[in-house]
């Protein structure tokens, strides 16, 4: 953690040493996600400092820390939603300098909202259907003139979106408005809707917020069962430890910024600093 | 067939069933002479209005971008009509009316179209009030350009003038700056502006059931959730602008040839509020209810001619009950229990959800 910070134009010179959290990959394999020396800065305040990840193909990891540690900035700057001030983000070993959010999620990159954003005056499928925009495509005219093209890809369009809202068996509620949907359906369809764009690469944040623990194991298990299903790797932010502890085979702990910790649960639950930056320090000699 | 897709359906059937009846109607009672002359000399205004509200419709109810300079693109439409019609007749001695109008509608809607790619390319990086005051300060262009425009055809060919009249001796004028398009044919007729109204609901409800319309309307229910999603905002919404700016420029054409001129004044500001208006009260994302706003506040202030002075006073008190009752849940509520037994006519027993709201 000692890198001084690097100007962009270095980074690709230097040779960085492989952050994988999961130490035994393979390190000849282009990892999904790699970012090197990422950094933003708000007006002096540096929210996201030297992050330096990577995860490679299909590996579920965690990203955790206490509130305001800059986890969804760090998930701002993998879509491009911020143009880091310093370092690069690779997927799949291409840079993403320079990139729109659209041309970000073309490269493979899917997420979920921790305030849902949904469309919310589209029914279900719809919403799906929108993930599906760059998967199966057909122009405005084909659209507008309901040319064979249209009637044909509607319909893949269709099966494909209620094979993937069966993922969490939500075929039946297909028809609803999504706004109306319950919290707990509102952010699975979110994953789905993620889902739906192909990626390579699925950024979950907090997607078992305001689930009861019940929604909460379920979920769990779905999260495992979409990565051995779509073979894709999953970077999520949780509170719930349960959760990130029971699925993540890697946990990478931010605070104030900055990495403080990386590796396995039993790593992360043994590591002074990470508890140091939950609970507090031990006062000196207390009671 | 799932249930939304039924519902869709239906709606769209009658809104298609709708217009087709009104339009049969009509024809029937101008058959018959049993029309009255004030509401005859309407049809094609009407017509042109609820093209005007639908187009509107698309930009702000399904792209969800408050454009305030639509009247600019329907004098756009109805000078280019005025021109090529007068054109054709000077070149080409065309006489078919019904030709002549189709030509100049077309032309219309494409010239108004390519003014649509022009302004929407730097306008559409805008958002919400920006985008408005932009589209606003665009109409007032557009008016204050064709005041100082002059065109006149000299043996059949066009000759443009700008700022001052620099025109040949022997000239026809088309286009005579401050006064407007002068002496122009009046050709428009009811048949061309429905047959301009279905296209257009065609256009636009096909367009918003497509995938580029979910796509239009992804953009309007979240920005970043579109994004993420890899749809590309400024594309969808410069599909929807321009759509709606080429069949604006279309009922600009069929307005403007209704009439024997055509002045600068009559697409001010007030138009585009008033076109907006229809949008607003027909309701965001609905289509039938521009054509019924469009065409009930255009008869409106004919039929309250009786009331002389107190006409726009009424006109502005009806508007704002309208408002009132079809926007204030308490209303809206009465109005739903006033009409539940006609509704589960038609739905059977469908199961209303009670209270809830937004759950959010």
């Amino acid at each position: 953690m000692t890198e001084v910070k690097r100007h962009r134009s270095d980074t690709k010179m230097v040779p960085v040493p492989s952050h994988s959290i999961v130490p035994e990959r393979d390190v000849n394999e282009i990892p999904v996600l790699e970012t090197r020396h990422l950094g933003i800065e708000f007006g002096g305040l540096k929210a996201v400092d030297d992050f330096n990840l990577t995860i490679g193909k299909t590996e579920i990891a965690g990203l955790i820390g206490p509130n305001g540690a800059g986890k969804t900035t760090v998930f701002n700057l993998l879509t491009k939603v911020y143009e880091p001030t310093s370092g690069a983000v690779l997927i799949d070993g291409k840079d993403l300098h320079g990139m729109s959010i659209v041309q970000a999620s073309r490269l493979g990159i899917a997420r979920t909202f921790q305030n849902i954003r949904l469309f919310d005056k589209m029914t279900v499928e719809e919403n799906v259907r929108i993930g599906l925009h760059n998967q199966i495509k057909y122009d405005m005219f084909s659209g507008i003139l309901r040319l064979p093209r249209y009637w044909k890809q509607e319909k893949r369009q269709h099966e494909r979106a209620m094979e993937l809202l069966d993922i969490f068996g939500m075929q039946d509620l297909a028809d609803e408005v999504s706004g109306s949907l319950p919290y707990g359906a509102q952010r699975r369809l979110e994953i789905v809707r993620a889902l739906a764009t192909d990626p390579k690469l699925l950024l979950l944040d907090e997607p078992a917020a305001g689930m009861n623990p019940h929604e909460t194991e379920e979920l769990m298990e779905n999260i495992a069962k979409i990565r051995d299903q779509f073979q894709i790797a999953i970077l999520l932010i949780e509170h719930d430890m349960s959760l990130v502890m029971g699925v993540c085979e890697g946990i990478c702990v931010l605070n104030f910024g900055k990495i403080i910790a990386k590796g396995t649960a039993d790593e992360i639950q043994a590591n002074p600093d990470v508890i140091e930056a939950y609970l507090g320090k031990r006062r000196e000699g207390g009671k | 067939m799932t249930k939304a897709k039924r519902k869709r359906l239906i709606y769209n059937l009658i809104t298609f069933g709708l217009v087709i009846a009104a339009f049969l109607i009509l024809q029937n009672m101008i058959a018959t002479k049993s029309i009255s002359r004030s509401l005859k000399g309407q049809l094609v205004p009407i017509c042109s209005w609820i093209v005007m509200a639908v187009s509107l419709n698309l930009v702000i109810g399904f792209s969800g971008e408050l454009s305030l300079g639509h009247a600019g693109f329907m004098s756009i439409g109805a000078y280019t009509g005025a021109i090529v019609s007068g054109w054709l007749l000077a070149a080409f001695d065309m006489q078919d009316t019904t030709l002549r109008l189709v030509l100049a509608i077309v032309a219309g809607g494409i010239l108004a179209g390519i003014f649509g790619v022009l302004i929407g390319i730097p306008v559409l990086r805008l958002r919400g009030d920006y985008l408005a005051i932009v589209t606003l300060a665009f109409g007032e262009i557009i008016r204050n350009l064709v005041n100082v425009l002059y065109v006149g055809t000299v043996d059949g060919k066009l000759q443009f003038s700008f700022l001052n009249k620099n025109l040949p001796e022997n000239v026809t004028m088309l286009v005579d700056g401050a006064k407007g398009a002068v002496k122009i044919k009046p050709i428009s007729t009811f048949t061309v502006g429905f047959v301009l109204i279905i296209i257009t609901l065609i256009v636009v409800l096909n367009l918003v059931n497509s995938r580029a319309g979910r796509a239009i309307q992804a953009t309007r229910d979240n920005r970043i959730a579109a994004e993420s999603m890899g749809v590309s905002v400024t594309r969808y919404k410069m599909m929807a602008f321009v759509t709606a700016a080429v069949l604006a420029g279309m009922a600009g054409a069929l307005y403007g040839l209704n009439s024997s001129t055509v002045v600068p004044t009559q697409f001010t500001f007030n138009q585009s509020i008033n076109v907006l208006v229809f949008v607003v009260l027909g309701g965001l994302g609905n289509v039938l209810g521009s054509i019924i706003s469009a065409t009930f506040l255009t008869v409106l202030p004919e039929v309250l001619r009786e009331f002389a002075d107190y006409r726009m006073l009424v006109y502005a008190v009806v508007l704002i009950l309208v408002m009132i009752f079809t926007n204030n849940p308490t209303t809206r509520a009465i109005a739903n229990r006033l009409f539940a037994p006609i509704k589960n006519l038609f739905h059977g027993k469908h199961k209303e959800s009670v209270g809830g709201g937004d759950a959010k």
